[in-house]
Formats: C-alpha cells, sequence, structure tokens
C-alpha cells in the first residue's frame, strides 16, 4: 500500500517535472514548509511584525500567481525568497532602506575593524544573543539579509547569489563585510555596555 | 603574509564552500597555526550565535493557518467548473430552440388552418356539401358512427339562429374526422372535430384565429381538437362554439 502511493507519487512527480507542470496542491507542499523562516527573514528586513506579515502575505498571493513560471527542478526556496525579497524592495520601508545604505557594500571601508580585535572580546558575550540581535539590526539592510540568509537560513553561495540575484564572488566579499560590520557592532555594544 | 591568505578563505572554510583540496590543506594550516586557529575560532563562536540570534521571530498560528488558506489547493468541485459553462450552454440552447418550437407550432397552427379553409372553401363550392343531409342532431351523430375513430355530441340549435345542414367525413393529416355545416342567415360555418393525436405539433389551447380572411375558433375537449371557420361575424361564431362546448 505505501510502496503503491510512494510509486505513484514518484511516478506523478516525474511526468509532471517532465512535461513542466505540476500537479494541483503542489504550491502548497513546496511552499508551506517555508512559511516560519520566511516570516523571520522578513521581520529582520522590514523589522516591523505587521510589516513583515503583509510582506509575507503578498509574497505568497506573488508566488502562488506566478507559480507557473517556477520551472520544476530548480531551487524553490530560492525562488520564493527572491519574490519575497523584490517584494520587501519595492515597498515604502524597502525603497527607504536602500535609499539610506551609507556603506559602499562592495568597496573598502575604512569604518569597519580589522582583525585588531582580539577574538575573545567576541567569546566572552557569545552567548548573548541580545547584543548579537541589536547589532545586527543596526546593520544595513544589504548586509542583514546575507547574514541572515547564510547563518540562520543556511543557503549556500549559489542559493544565496540566487536569491539576491548577484554573482557568487559578490556574495563572498559581502558576507566577509557583512561579518566584520557585525563584528563591529557587538564591540562597540560590548563596550559601551562595559562603560555603562 | 601566508596567514593573511588563509583568513581572507577562512569564511568560505567554515561555510562549507571551500573545495576540498583548499579545505583539506586550510585544515592543516590551522591545526599548525594558533593565530588563525584562534581567529577561526571567533568566527565560528560568531555564526553559531547568529544562527541562534537570527531564529528570532516566530509567526503567530493564525497567521499561518490564514496564509495555508488562502493559498490551499481548492478541490475542483464541477459545478464551480462547469456551472457557468453549463449555465451559459442553457441559455443558448433555449434562446436557440425556443423561438424555433415556437415557429414550428407557429408553422404548424398556420399551415393547418390553411387546410382548414381551404377544406371549407372547398364545402362552399361543391354542389354536394355534406354526405348527410339532415337538420337532426340525432341523425347526423349516428351517421358517423364507424366512419371516423370517435364520437362527438351536437348541440340543441332550436331556439338560434344556427341550423344543422349536415356533415361529412374529412381528411387531415391523412387522419379521419368529422366536418359539420351549421347556416347562420346566408353564411355557413365548418365546424372540424379531429383526433388531437393526428394533428402533431399545433397548439392546444382555445384560440381566436384568421386564416384568409375567415374568422377561426378552436379548442380541445376530451381529446378531440374542434375548429369552426366561418365568414360570419366573430359574436356569432363565439356563440356556436360555446354551444359546441356546452354540449360537450
Amino acid at each position: 500500500m505505501f510502496r503503491g502511493n510512494k510509486t505513484r507519487s514518484l511516478w506523478f512527480t516525474l511526468v509532471s517535472v517532465s512535461e513542466g507542470t505540476l500537479p494541483p496542491g503542489t504550491f502548497e507542499q513546496l511552499a508551506m514548509p517555508h512559511f516560519e523562516r520566511l516570516y523571520n527573514f522578513a521581520c529582520w528586513l522590514t523589522q516591523d511584525r505587521q510589516e513583515a506579515e503583509d510582506l509575507v502575505q503578498e509574497t505568497y498571493v506573488k508566488a502562488l500567481k506566478g507559480f507557473s513560471s517556477f520551472q520544476p527542478g530548480t531551487n524553490f526556496r530560492a525562488w520564493i525568497y527572491k519574490i519575497l525579497r523584490n517584494t520587501f524592495l519595492t515597498s515604502r520601508t524597502g525603497l527607504k532602506a536602500t535609499a539610506t545604505v551609507q556603506l559602499d557594500l562592495e568597496g573598502e571601508d575604512e569604518a569597519l575593524p580589522t582583525m585588531k580585535e582580539t577574538p575573545e572580546s567576541i567569546l566572552v558575550q557569545r552567548s548573548d544573543w541580545q547584543l548579537m540581535q541589536q547589532a545586527l539590526e543596526q546593520l544595513p539592510v544589504a548586509f542583514r539579509e546575507v547574514l541572515v540568509l547564510c547563518e540562520v537560513e543556511e543557503m549556500s553561495y549559489q542559493e544565496i547569489a540566487a536569491t539576491l540575484a548577484i554573482p557568487m564572488g559578490t556574495v563572498m566579499s559581502r558576507l566577509s563585510r557583512a561579518r566584520r560590520a557585525l563584528r563591529a557592532g557587538v564591540i562597540k555594544m560590548q563596550s559601551v555596555g562595559a562603560q555603562g | 603574509m601566508i596567514c593573511e591568505t588563509w583568513t581572507e578563505k577562512l569564511d568560505a572554510y567554515l561555510d562549507g564552500e571551500l573545495a576540498t583540496s583548499e579545505a583539506r590543506a586550510l585544515g592543516e594550516h590551522l591545526r599548525g597555526c594558533a593565530g588563525c586557529a584562534a581567529e577561526s575560532l571567533s568566527r565560528v563562536q560568531q555564526k553559531r550565535a547568529l544562527q541562534a540570534a537570527g531564529q528570532r521571530f516566530v509567526p503567530d498560528p493564525a497567521f499561518r493557518a490564514r496564509i495555508q488558506k488562502s493559498i490551499a489547493a481548492k478541490p475542483r468541485h464541477w459545478s464551480r467548473f462547469w456551472f457557468p459553462a453549463l449555465a451559459t450552454a442553457a441559455v443558448l440552447l433555449i434562446a436557440a430552440v425556443f423561438p424555433l418550437t415556437i415557429n414550428r407550432e407557429r408553422r404548424g397552427d398556420q399551415q393547418l388552418l390553411s387546410e382548414l379553409a381551404d377544406l371549407h372553401v372547398a364545402t362552399l363550392a361543391s354542389s354536394n356539401p355534406v354526405d348527410v343531409v339532415s337538420t337532426d342532431r340525432h341523425t347526423v351523430k349516428p351517421w358517423f358512427a364507424g366512419k371516423i375513430p370517435f364520437t362527438f355530441n351536437l348541440p340543441e340549435l332550436q331556439d338560434s339562429p344556427f341550423t344543422l345542414v349536415g356533415g361529412k367525413v374529412s381528411y387531415l393529416n391523412q387522419s379521419p374526422g368529422a366536418e359539420l355545416i351549421f347556416r347562420v342567415r346566408q353564411h355557413q360555418i365548418s365546424v372540424f372535430i379531429f383526433q388531437e393525436q393526428a394533428l402533431g405539433n399545433t397548439r392546444s389551447e382555445d384560440a381566436v384565429q384568421t386564416a384568409l380572411s375567415f374568422n377561426v375558433r378552436s379548442w380541445s375537449h376530451n381529446g378531440l381538437r374542434y375548429f369552426m371557420i366561418s365568414d360570419v361575424s366573430p359574436g356569432d361564431l363565439d356563440r356556436l362554439s360555446e354551444m359546441m362546448k356546452a354540449a360537450g
């Protein structure tokens, strides 16, 4: 019985993929497992729960409408995250966030610390999630998103490149700079906390 | 110098994105270089801390339910898909067939009336308009027995301006029926009686019509269709038809 269902399901998937069509209900099956993570990502982007809900809702509506353009066999996660991100970028909050980016994302920036601080300064507060969250909140959205996609969503560089529509090399350099900016933010807060 | 080269690749190494050979080489370097090992540990800690801190926002279950409902694959009720199509088809069918039916009925009626008018005119023109000549209804009615597959009643015409002239067997649609001739003043009135089933596609309700300027009354009773045609006034026709109906 179970084997029969499994075989049929596999056959259906193969036929669907080969024909470039998907069976009804597939969207729900593909999209709902990402719901919690998408919401979390949306919250990090918008920094507002209500806006995040609106963003996720709009994302699902858009994704469902455009599901026919999704090619079976390609990365669904990157596809739906990309929709969410593009929706965010065209929203009022998104436009505002990208317009106020002060850092040169891909270039050198003297404001960012190099490796002068001791690793121990991070180790001391490594379990302090709140500090890390605050530091992440204060990063420009471009750094925030690449860090969340890599560390929280555990996306591969390739997936991140597909989601953000940037080359792999840019993913690596932006990620490196985002990590340094985060570390600088944590150290700054630690020093403020220590002084306070 | 060499450590700087390695630390540039440290992120990719810790993210699992470094090629196998490079990863192996970097691993070896880390085992022998305390500075790079400490840096690596620091970055791992940051990764872990961020991984935990980043999973911060949990959606409301009601919100999840709302989204799920909005994207749930809707079962394809046949009615949802087919009802509009069927409704449209039904409307088109009715629109197409109903006028046809009416037309056919109307055409059937007109054809029938024309034939009856022809029979009436033929009777008027005939030197032997009737086969049974009698003013007595009790003579005329039995005469038809065995000649037509039904019987009928004739009214008592005393105290009326109508006179029964006689009757003959007539045919309509290859079916036998009775033609009765009445006279009122100098006008003759033909009353045709046929079985309704022999008439085909014609209406069966009472009707006031004209055919070739003749006035026509028609009605149905007990499976028989009565037609009254004449050049007399409609009032006379109505009066005789009422008497015929009363006789049943």
